[in-house]
């Protein structure tokens, strides 16, 4: 592999990824004084935390009394009791000094009369364990995320971050179970760079391209993810897929839970309100995975709307104009431009869409990398935070605006636990060229490949399978297929063909590389939701419709070598971080 | 001496001829500009049949049916595909807008696809916005606020607010910078509309200390004064936004102190 131009670089601290969790880790150790690199595959602004709508949670009480508590509880019961809840007891803890911090940084939160941020109800967000409604969801109109990722890239430039930005990351340097960095390849001049690190933290977001409608980019490929399965390294609770309730019909726009936050519902064909018959006193800011099961079953029982009465309408046509435009003024815009639908007159037509992976790469509450060997041990190096990481606060089933705010609370503990770990400038061990070349290896084998399987071909192969073996309800039938049919993806790219050889910019080896990444994380989601025998949170069988606490209080583990993949559990923490909250036993998950 | 004609290495040529395989009755031709730097070879364009019954709405849908059924070495920047990550920006019929929210019926005859006009073009689509970044770091687009140490929010009244709107939409996909012709002839020194609409939205901020050096900090005859209104920018805008009245909105400040 010595064709390569390889640059090296040393790095207390290297970052993966430069959205909200990547860019606030970013922040916090460059004020430790670590010397940091960010990488990124886009420019952080182009990251998917722009997408980001509704709003952040934290109990700040700004509305109308809240507790942070209260937040835990319905963090604990939202995620189905899969969360571990001395994680989500820091979550909480830490949320309103988070969301402080980023209005001091300058975001442009909405705000209330007497000038405090505006807060707005929100899906599974409630007063008192699990009483009426609370306003917990701090949000900058529908446009949160966007307002928080361009206020964290600031901070990274005064804060004198080094960015390589349109870096693709291909491996981590791995030594005896410890990450010592990674390698990259330059999309811009082609050459590949070695960044050597005492830790290297992940935050490469979310893996939603497996499926084939999703509001995720199309650089949601999880990366990070798949680097770590390539490691040997397992990743948790991937069964776990989060549909958003209401995606546009046709098209997979996230429109914003915010938007019945404010007041908006949702019918059938009927006319109905159907969520109230599923979930009584929440109605439609029930939870995400009721919502969406719920608007399943309406269409599957055939009252769904439109010529083939599959998917249903949301209605906001009732709210006063002033409100939408002041509040909600974003899901006006791309109603317009992708549903064609005037939000004041119309309904938008809506459908469960792939939105969020409570799964990803295990973490304890510090951002460290979990691994199970006998029992939990941290990887030392390696950390990871956001939707790439399973910390687990959202267990089967993350609530909304609880993502904006993991981003932000774990990117800064990462921060913290990295400068509690090393010193600046300490000295970097030798690391064999075996990990450079075996990285380089399937690198240049992918760019020469000359088979006759294309990959956007196998990609859709891949998100067809995953969309109708691994969706919202599933079987033993659906899944036994899954596990078969989403292999052969797989065994495609023995014959795969990459057409562009060059090295600059070369999105189709970019693609493939990527397509790479995700036929591992769909085998692993699809093997973890055959094995989990109950329904829990997001993982909805058919077949075992009822949640199974003494079997299944467990996360999966799930490693992958190409198609050979291995299962196992470790059990979920029962015991809070301090004294300051009572453990939430299990209950019965009604809204 | 003036040089009148572009030089040889830049004149684009005819390209290749992707004739339709599919035998759709509905056809549209896709004329796209192309360079590989790797080739050493002059820019083309190709041209790309393209089965419309078959095709969602956007022009970026247009160019992933053509990535993914014609040919997967077409280059450009794509992401979030609802206009919001500001990726795909590129000239569609003439006009700077981003592929994913520009509908490929509202242009007649064949569809001219291009990069953004007057960058440093990287490969095909894919222009060079590295000037665009570091003048955006020169504003320093970040809150300057010291008084306000302690844990809680700084208060800032509904109107105060109100005054962002308009401005931190803004997702930097340089449609605008790159559709204005000060931009184009003194892009190094002249910070354009994007960035001061950037700088704008800090200097209007109530929570910011530091309203009166970031006026002075812009108030340079190149930096802002090369403005001359010509108002591309918010005829590019593909969020709506008007980064002429905020860059007028700066001049009147610096006028009246």
């Amino acid at each position: 592999m010595s064709s390569y131009k390889i640059i090296d670089h040393e790095y207390d601290v290297v970052v993966l990824g430069a959205g909200g969790s990547g860019l606030r880790a970013a922040v916090g150790l460059s004020e430790a004084g670590l010397k940091t690199a960010c990488i990124s595959k886009v420019f952080p602004t182009r990251s998917h935390t722009s997408a980001a709508q509704g709003g952040i949670s934290a109990a700040l009480g700004n509305m109308g009394e809240d507790d942070w508590r209260w937040h835990m509880y319905d963090t604990v019961k939202g995620s189905d009791w899969l969360g571990d809840q001395d994680c989500i007891e820091y979550l909480c803890k830490e949320a309103p000094r988070a969301v402080l911090e980023l209005e001091k940084y300058g975001v442009p939160f909405s705000r209330t009369d007497d000038g405090k941020i505006y807060q707005r109800p929100f899906g599974g967000m409630t007063k008192n364990y699990g009483n009426e409604p609370v306003q917990r969801t701090c949000a900058a109109a529908d446009r949160t995320g966007h307002a928080i990722l361009h206020t964290l890239y600031g901070q990274a430039l005064k804060h004198n971050t080094e960015f390589f930005i349109e870096y693709f990351a291909l491996d981590l340097l791995m030594k005896d179970g410890e990450c010592k960095g990674l390698i990259a390849w330059n999309l811009n001049d082609g050459t590949i760079h070695r960044f050597r690190s005492h830790i290297t933290i992940i935050a490469t977001g979310g893996y939603g391209k497996v499926y084939y409608s999703a509001t995720s980019a199309h650089t949601c490929t999880g990366d990070g993810n798949a680097m770590v399965l390539r490691a040997g390294l397992p990743l948790q609770d991937m069964e776990f897929v989060q549909f958003h309730p209401t995606g546009i019909y046709g098209h997979g726009t996230l429109i914003s839970e915010g938007v019945r936050g404010e007041g908006g519902y949702l019918l059938n064909s009927k006319g109905e309100r159907f969520m109230e018959r599923y979930a009584p006193k929440a109605k439609d800011l029930a939870s995400r995975d009721v919502v969406s099961r719920s608007i399943a079953i309406e269409i599957n029982e055939g009252r769904g709307v439109g010529k083939d009465k599959d998917h249903v309408h949301l209605h906001l046509n009732h709210l006063d104009p002033n409100v939408i435009e002041e509040r909600l003024p974003g899901i006006s815009e791309s109603s317009r431009l992708f549903a064609n639908v005037d939000v004041t007159k119309e309904p938008i037509p809506v459908v469960p869409t792939v939105h969020y992976n409570m799964g990803g790469i295990p973490t304890n509450y510090k951002a460290e990398v979990l691994t199970l060997n006998g029992s939990e041990k941290t990887v030392p190096g390696l950390m990871a935070i956001g939707e790439a990481a399973c910390v687990s606060v959202h267990g089967a089933n993350r609530l909304g605006s609880n993502s904006l705010i993991d981003l932000v609370v774990f990117g800064r503990a990462a921060a913290k636990r990295a400068s509690e770990l090393i010193k600046p400038g300490m000295p970097h061990e030798e690391i064999s060229q075996s990990e450079t070349d075996k990285c380089l290896e399937r690198f240049d084998k992918l760019r020469n490949a000359n088979g006759s399987n294309n990959t956007a071909d196998l990609r859709l192969n891949m998100q067809k399978t995953m969309q109708s073996k691994c969706a919202v309800f599933r079987t033993e039938k659906t899944l036994k297929e899954g596990v078969e049919e989403i292999r052969k993806p797989f065994e495609g790219m023995d014959n795969i063909s990459v057409k562009d050889k060059s090295l600059i910019f070369n999105t189709d080896l970019v693609e493939t590389l990527e397509f790479d990444n995700l036929i591992r994380q769909a085998i692993t989601t699809m093997d973890s939701a055959y094995h989990r025998k109950e329904s829990r949170g997001a993982h909805a069988r058919e077949d075992f419709p009822k949640r199974n606490d003494e079997k299944f209080m467990q996360h999966t583990l799930s490693w992958c070598d190409g198609v050979k993949t291995k299962i196992d559990y470790r059990p979920v923490h029962k015991s809070t971080l301090s004294t300051d909250v009572q453990y939430f036993p299990p209950q019965e998950r009604i809204y | 001496m003036v040089q009148i004609n572009l030089p040889q290495n830049s004149k684009v040529q005819k390209g290749k001829y992707y004739k339709d395989k599919t035998g759709s009755k509905s056809l549209r031709k896709v004329n796209i500009y192309r360079w590989d730097p790797s080739t050493g070879e002059n820019p083309r364009i190709d041209t790309y049949e393209v089965d419309m019954d078959n095709c969602p709405s956007k022009v970026l849908d247009l160019l992933n049916k053509i990535k993914n059924e014609i040919d997967p070495s077409l280059a450009y920047r794509r992401s979030c595909s609802h206009g919001v990550c500001g990726s795909c920006a590129m000239n569609m019929d003439g006009k700077n807008g981003l592929a994913c929210t520009k509908p490929h019926d509202e242009i007649k005859g064949d569809i001219n696809i291009y990069p953004l006009p007057h960058l440093k073009v990287l490969k095909d689509l894919i222009g060079d916005l590295s000037t665009l970044y570091r003048q955006y770091e020169s504003i320093e687009p970040w809150l300057k606020n010291n008084s306000n140490k302690n844990e809680k929010e700084n208060l800032q009244t509904k109107e105060d607010r109100s005054k962002l709107d308009g401005l931190y939409e803004c997702i930097m996909c340089a449609c605008c910078s790159t559709s204005c012709p000060s931009y184009w002839w003194n892009g190094e020194k002249y910070l354009g509309p994007a960035v001061l609409l950037q700088a704008y939205r800090w200097i209007v901020d109530s929570r910011d200390e530091d309203r009166q050096e970031r006026l002075k900090k812009v108030a340079d005859e190149l930096k802002l004064y090369r403005c001359h209104t010509i108002m591309n920018c918010t005829n590019a805008c593909p969020k709506g936004l008007n980064p002429a009245k905020a860059i007028a909105e700066i001049k009147k400040m610096l006028v009246t102190g």
